[in-house]
């Protein structure tokens, strides 16, 4: 599996937009933690970014990788290779390019200037949504053999958990407010790995009195060590479930 | 040695393949022929498990081998049309596939990647390569292993003459090794100079599967072209 991994890299390594990525990534950071004076602020508007970016880019670029290497999966395919093999040593290759430019990008400035508890938080759940969207796009793209039509799919789920679901729960909440949901908004943030991202981070960042009641729910179930094990938990999910369903579905799948 | 039994598969609504039945013999050169969407290279991708059957078998010596891999360290296969990674060079594919390829036993087969002068191009990138280089390059890997079985889909389309002879040439000499050959070819002097058996396929379904000799004493011809054309008139 290793070796497959190590042409994969070899050759997304000299993909010159994976470059163009990090070097993005990394200028919007260093340019919003030297622009704000605190660099709290700074890491909560580096958090929206994350939150919007990093999916997007993560899930298209992913897409567009797989297409292209459709030749590269005809020729592995035809070699004594098991198909799980083949999948996997794919996602990893990928996914490590993803998080090395989301590192490079992001971990290096909040290293240099905001190296903490609440830094690491925010690394850590920037390289659990890549990973996770590297794996919803894999799922997209063994879906259909059409190209445009996978990155259409990875795209609706993009928009889909970005700005759609926000607008959904908040319609949910607002319809039954005179029920008790507070337990039931702690299972819709886990049902989305980028609301999920930005709880754990906010909650670190103790701005949770300024989103009011359901901040306190999520102070009280996100807040101690229970929470964080239960989200990293969750978000591994996120990632472990997509890759499942495109394994299973990769292996019936006609070349 | 190969064999495929009651193969059936369908893609949407479109039946390709509605119950093949052959067997593919050591030392034998079988040629597939028949129209484009006969179904030709469906059969050569199932038995490569590219494509998954919706019902029957694939038999390598009696065992089944749908939905297995380790099966096609014995098989060697050239794709109609050759597609590599577009970025890395010509050595660093050969390189790749040596590397995967690495539990064989046999010792390496590098008589066409000599031949067809591979090596002086090995700096060169997959990408700037001509359609008939990047044929030369699959049917070098197709070999080089040295497997029992070889599957060569149309193996001289987009090769320049001197290459096909020298292609020809190799098919023949494993032939006389006792490897089980299939290719498909839509070039009849072609199936006349290599095959011993033709099955000819028509829609899905094999017409006749029979040896050259008995074809060309049926119809009293000398010319496989022209037998085939008496036989389905």
């Amino acid at each position: 599996m290793l070796k497959i991994t190590k042409y994969v890299l070899i050759d997304i390594l000299r993909n010159r937009i994976l470059l163009m990525y990090a070097i993005f990534l990394l200028i919007i950071s260093l340019s919003l933690f030297s622009l704000e004076e605190d660099p709290a602020k700074a890491v909560i508007s580096l958090l929206s970014v994350v939150l919007i970016i990093l999916p997007l880019v993560g899930m298209i670029f992913s897409t567009t990788y797989f297409y292209n290497a459709y030749e590269f999966l005809e020729l592995l395919l035809a070699q004594p290779l098991k198909r799980n093999t083949i999948l996997l040593a794919q996602y990893i290759g990928l996914s490590t390019c993803l998080v090395l430019a989301f590192l490079f990008g992001v971990g290096i400035p909040v290293l240099i200037y905001y190296p903490n508890e609440i830094g690491a938080v925010l690394v850590f759940a920037g390289v659990m949504l890549s990973l996770c969207f590297a794996a919803f796009a894999f799922l997209a793209s063994v879906s259909t053999r059409d190209k445009a039509r996978g990155i259409g799919l990875s795209l609706l789920f993009w928009f889909y958990l970005a700005i759609m679901y926000d607008a959904i729960v908040m319609g949910i909440m607002y319809a039954f407010s005179d029920y008790p949901l507070e337990k039931i908004v702690v299972l819709f943030a886990a049902l989305n790995p980028i609301d999920l991202a930005r709880i754990t981070v906010l909650l670190k960042l103790d701005i949770s009195a300024m989103m009011g009641y359901t901040g306190a729910i999520y102070q009280d179930f996100f807040g101690n060590w229970k929470g964080i094990v239960f989200s990293s938990l969750v978000m591994a999910i996120w990632v472990v479930l997509p890759l499942w369903l495109s394994v299973r579905i990769f292996n019936k799948k006609n070349i | 040695m190969l064999q495929v039994v009651e193969l059936y598969k369908k893609f949407g609504k479109l039946q390709v393949l509605k119950g093949i039945d052959a067997s593919f013999s050591p030392g034998k050169v079988t040629a597939v022929i028949g129209h484009n969407g006969s179904g030709k290279t469906t059969m050569i991708k199932c038995i490569l498990g590219m494509v998954i059957p919706d019902k029957g078998e694939v038999l390598l010596r009696d065992e089944s081998v749908v939905g297995k891999w380790k099966y096609r360290s014995e098989l060697g296969y050239m794709p109609q049309i050759g597609r590599y990674p577009d970025n890395m060079t010509m050595g660093q594919i050969f390189d790749m596939m040596q590397d995967l390829r690495k539990g064989h036993k046999t010792e390496l087969d590098k008589e066409l990647v000599e031949k067809y002068c591979l090596t002086e191009m090995f700096y060169k990138k997959m990408r700037t390569l001509s359609g008939g280089t990047r044929q030369k390059v699959s049917a070098a890997l197709a070999f080089m292993f040295n497997p029992p079985v070889l599957i060569l889909d149309e193996p001289t389309a987009g090769l320049d003459p001197l290459a096909s002879e020298i292609l020809k040439e190799k098919i023949m000499v494993e032939r006389a090794k006792g490897k089980t050959i299939i290719i498909t070819s839509h070039i009849m002097p072609e199936v006349d100079e290599l095959a011993d058996d033709i099955i000819f396929m028509h829609e899905g379904s094999i017409k006749f599967h029979k040896s050259m000799l008995e074809l060309k004493a049926e119809t009293g011809e000398t010319k496989i072209g022209k037998a085939l054309g008496k036989l389905l008139s």
